[in-house]
């Protein structure tokens, strides 16, 4: 068994609530996960679950009330800003919104050489690297002049890819990051995804609401709901085959893009809402 | 990779030239605006005359000669003597110094203390923020003209020191503006990420949140600095002002005292200020507009707009049309013919967004319109409903709704039309109610307009209609307002909405986009059996192949605003035949297998 790259234990996220004596809100309530170098896993939720909640605590964007963060063995849970940034070679991000994960007003190469130049790489070396970088998420060269207003939702994803992979992370958080895309510009960014981290070996934690995209990019699937982790376990078995109910009522809910299969899982979506009414 | 190497030496050179070609994009727009640039050179000016004061005058502004009092232009004085036989024309120059100089010191002091405080407060937040508006608060309660007076008092007549405390009091403009934009940036992913990359606060601030908020800076510095102008000159025309140095304002005073010996003193300090006052406004405004053109596109419209850089897409052929098992005999509700709709440019091209698109829908059908993002599907059902975004226009075509052309109605009739016979379910349900009205009055208020029924009869029907949505206490929800509702209930009261004045057709646009999955599927079994009890036509618009499997039995497939192929559901989805209906069910991930299990990775 590999070292987890990633080891979240017990993690429990809370935001003040507005007023005196409020309770707190409670986004994550002891959650679990580990990630191996290499791996996918998959974090799937309806929204309010808590997914992005889990992923933003890693990126230490977000408070972290109890529990424990490990990377690599150690604790970056509660680190001071300063101490954070010097994870920044190792640990990325790419969000759901290629709007406004790019900042308008920077050029593409500005915004590619910018976690470059922070870590002082020279500037003939960072040129050099973001052109890499470009290959790499097959954007044509002349894109670093220009900015993100000129590039349509799918290349703008591509860009902020390029973005994560610059200081050549060993794990990037991925925020539904193909949510907003068409469908055939998001198979074509899931290979994307798939095919940087068979060159690089780098690991994902890949958060969507879309249990068929989680299907075909994870290692790994996680169930979230309510700010826990309800199923846990290879991909293919949960995304077919689930144990738990609510993982059970997410598949059946997902509508099969044929008529006639439709039909089938309609109605065993509601034999299975009948049974569970029945039962409770 | 060698051919890449070569090429890319060959574009550095044009590579840098377009960064800088992109980074002062404004500047160039600017350059194109007439009225503008003729300020700005109004501007320069005044500044290089006031720089250069020594060359254009050989007189010293505050050489007083007795023997020259009030000498008209000409002669050796270029505007002739004041009333203590001073240069008028020296003292102007010298006096642009000093009036300049003294707003620049109010401007600078302002921008200063009022962007440092804005940034800060903007990105931390906390007590900061509380603090900062609260001055901010105090200062703008504070009667200006007031304080400076106090301040000469105190002080004594320093042109310098009132400017200072000037500076502070016109802060909170600076503040306000920035504060405003910082706090809307502080949240933007792209500042998360550059968090994420290690970037300090210091270089966020300054690199992220400074360039989207510079420009309207310089907007403010401009009216501030004409401000600053203002109140210097007014206090010194009152006599407030420093007598010993040469300002507009004394300038002005002094000619003012000479009123009745000589007129035309108060003209040219006059004609300095209202000259200077102008240009500064009329730069403003010219800055204002070009920044108002450089806005971001709405992210929500951007459909609309053809998309400067597409991902590349097979080529578009005719419409393959899958035949029907049993032609229906009786005419269509809706048959939209050869229809094209367009978006004039201001180069006074004509962007089409759809064209040539037919479509036949009969009664009691679920029809799909199925496309990705800007394939025209939405602006299809915009223009039977005649609702398409400022500029949009139907270019050819008709659109029969029973017998009657939609594009040809009077907007009168096409207004009673729109919400009786042709309801609408829009995709983001929360942003359609209007937050300050009860659920009940937004249903209750259509029906008694469409349907002329009492208030009594209207509630009755509202709480019936509710109850048929699948609302579990229709009672408290029509009481409810929209914020207290989830958006799958605030979808239900839509789609409750949409049916309350019987109409023949709905047009559905993407109406489970922005819900949950299992949301999803039970507005997707309200609609099949709203469909079904009411025997209502739906036009469903949606990029889910999986909705309209669920839904559709006849559908659509929209490729850049044409139909490449239609037919039934189950024979279209059986056997898709053109190559762009094909690769978007290639690209469905349901039918993918799955990425399998993990295998150990060597570590790097």
């Amino acid at each position: 068994m590999t070292e987890p790259l990633i080891a979240v234990d017990n993690l429990v996220v809370e935001y003040p609530a507005k007023g005196l004596r409020r309770d707190p809100f409670r986004a994550l309530k002891g959650v679990s996960v580990d990630i191996r170098p290499g791996e996918t896993v998959g974090l799937v939720g309806e929204s309010g679950s808590g997914k992005t909640t889990l992923g933003r605590a890693i990126l230490g964007l977000a408070p972290v009330t109890s529990g424990s963060i490990r990377f690599k063995g150690k604790e970056i849970g509660s680190l001071h800003r300063r101490e954070r940034r010097a994870l920044s070679s190792e640990i990325q991000v790419v969000f759901q919104d290629p709007y406004s994960s790019l900042n308008p007003s920077l050029t593409i190469e500005q915004t590619l050489t910018e976690p470059l130049t922070v870590q002082k790489m020279p500037k003939q070396d960072a040129t050099a690297r973001v052109r890499n970088l470009l290959d790499q998420v097959k954007l044509p060269r002349d894109a670093l002049s220009r900015l993100p207003r000129e590039f349509s939702g799918g290349q703008r994803q591509r860009i902020a890819i390029a973005r994560a992979l610059a200081l050549s992370p060993e794990f990037i958080v991925c925020d539904e990051p193909v949510s907003a895309l068409d469908l055939s510009t998001q198979a074509r960014v899931l290979d994307l995804f798939k095919e940087i981290q068979d060159t690089t070996g780098v690991a994902y934690l890949f958060i969507s609401h879309d249990l068929a995209v989680v299907r075909n990019i994870s290692h790994r699937v996680a169930v979230m709901y309510r700010g826990e982790i309800v199923e846990y376990g290879e991909g293919d078995q949960v995304t077919t085959n689930p144990a738990d109910p609510y993982t059970q009522r997410l598949l059946l809910a997902a509508p099969v893009p044929d008529p006639v299969r439709q039909e089938g899982r309609r109605n065993e979506r509601r034999a299975f809402l009948a049974a569970q009414a029945a039962a409770s | 990779m060698s051919e890449a190497a070569v090429s890319s030496g060959a574009l550095a050179p044009d590579i840098s030239s377009d960064i800088r070609a992109a980074r002062s994009h404004l500047a160039r727009r600017f350059l194109k605006n007439t009225l503008g640039i003729a300020a700005l050179a109004v501007l320069v000016l005044i500044v290089l005359a006031a720089i250069f004061a020594p060359l254009l005058t050989s007189y010293d502004p505050n050489a007083v000669s007795v023997l020259n009092i009030l000498q008209g232009p000409g002669a050796g004085h270029l505007l002739g003597t004041d009333g203590a036989g001073r240069d008028v024309w020296a003292r102007l120059l010298f006096g642009a110094r000093f009036t300049l100089a003294g707003a620049l010191l109010a401007t600078v002091v302002a921008a200063v203390l009022g962007i440092t405080s804005g940034l800060v407060a903007g990105y931390y937040g906390k007590w900061f923020e509380s603090v900062s508006s609260w001055v901010t608060t105090l200062l703008m309660a504070l009667p200006g003209i007031v304080v400076l007076l106090a301040a000469r008092a105190v002080l004594g007549p320093s042109l310098w020191s009132v400017m200072i405390i000037f500076g502070v009091l016109l802060a909170p403009a600076f503040y306000r503006l920035v504060y405003a934009a910082v706090s809307g940036v502080r949240n933007e992913l792209f500042v998360d990420a550059a968090r994420v990359s290690g970037v300090s606060d210091f270089r966020i601030i300054a690199r992220h949140i400074l360039t989207v908020v510079r420009a309207p800076i310089i907007l403010q510095a401009s009216i501030v600095f004409g401000i600053a102008i203002a109140v210097q000159v007014g206090l010194d025309f009152l006599g407030f002002g420093d007598q010993t140095i040469p300002t507009w304002g004394n300038i002005l005073n002094d000619g003012f005292t000479n009123l009745y010996r000589d007129p035309q003193l108060v003209i040219w300090p006059g004609l300095a200020i209202v000259i200077t006052g102008v240009a500064l406004t009329l730069f403003a405004n010219a800055l204002r507009d070009e920044l108002e053109h450089s806005a971001r596109p709405s992210r929500r419209r951007r459909a609309a707009v053809a998309t400067a850089a597409a991902e590349p897409v097979p080529p578009v052929s005719n419409t393959i049309v899958h035949d029907e098992p049993d032609t229906a005999t009786e005419a269509p509700l809706l048959h939209i013919e050869g229809l094209a709709v367009g978006y004039p440019q201001p180069d006074g091209s004509v962007t089409r967004v759809v064209d040539n698109v037919s479509l036949n829908i009969g009664r009691g059908e679920v029809h799909g319109l199925i496309g990705e993002s800007g394939s025209g599907k939405t602006q299809t059902a915009w223009s039977v409903l005649r609702l398409l975004p400022s500029g949009g226009e139907v270019l050819e075509g008709s659109i029969q709704f029973d017998g009657e052309d939609l594009s040809k109605v009077p907007s009168a009739k096409m207004q009673d039309i729109r919400g009786g016979r042709i309801a609408y379910i829009p995709q983001e349900p929360m942003s359609n109610l209007d937050p300050s009205f009860t659920i009940g009055s937004q249903l209750t208020e259509p029906m008694r307009i469409k349907l002329g029924v009492s208030k009594a009869e209207a509630r009755a029907r509202a709480l019936q209609l509710l109850g048929q949505v699948g609302i579990p206490n229709p009672e408290r929800t029509f009481a409810s307002y929209p914020h207290e509702l989830s958006g799958g209930m605030a979808q239900r009261v839509l789609i409750a909405g949409a049916v309350s004045c019987e109409p023949d057709l709905v047009i559905a646009d993407e109406p489970t986009t922005a819900l949950d999955v299992t949301i999803q599927a039970e507005i997707l079994d309200l609609l099949r059996d709203l469909q079904q009890e009411l025997g209502v036509t739906i036009l469903i618009v949606t990029h889910n192949f999986g909705v309209v499997a669920d839904l559709c039995d006849q559908v659509s497939v929209m490729q850049k605003g044409r139909i490449v192929e239609t037919g039934p559901a189950r024979s279209l989805f059986a056997n898709p035949q053109h190559p762009y209906t094909r690769s978007l069910f290639d690209a469905i991930l349901d039918e993918s297998p799955a990425r399998g299990p993990y295998a150990e990775v060597l570590p790097r």
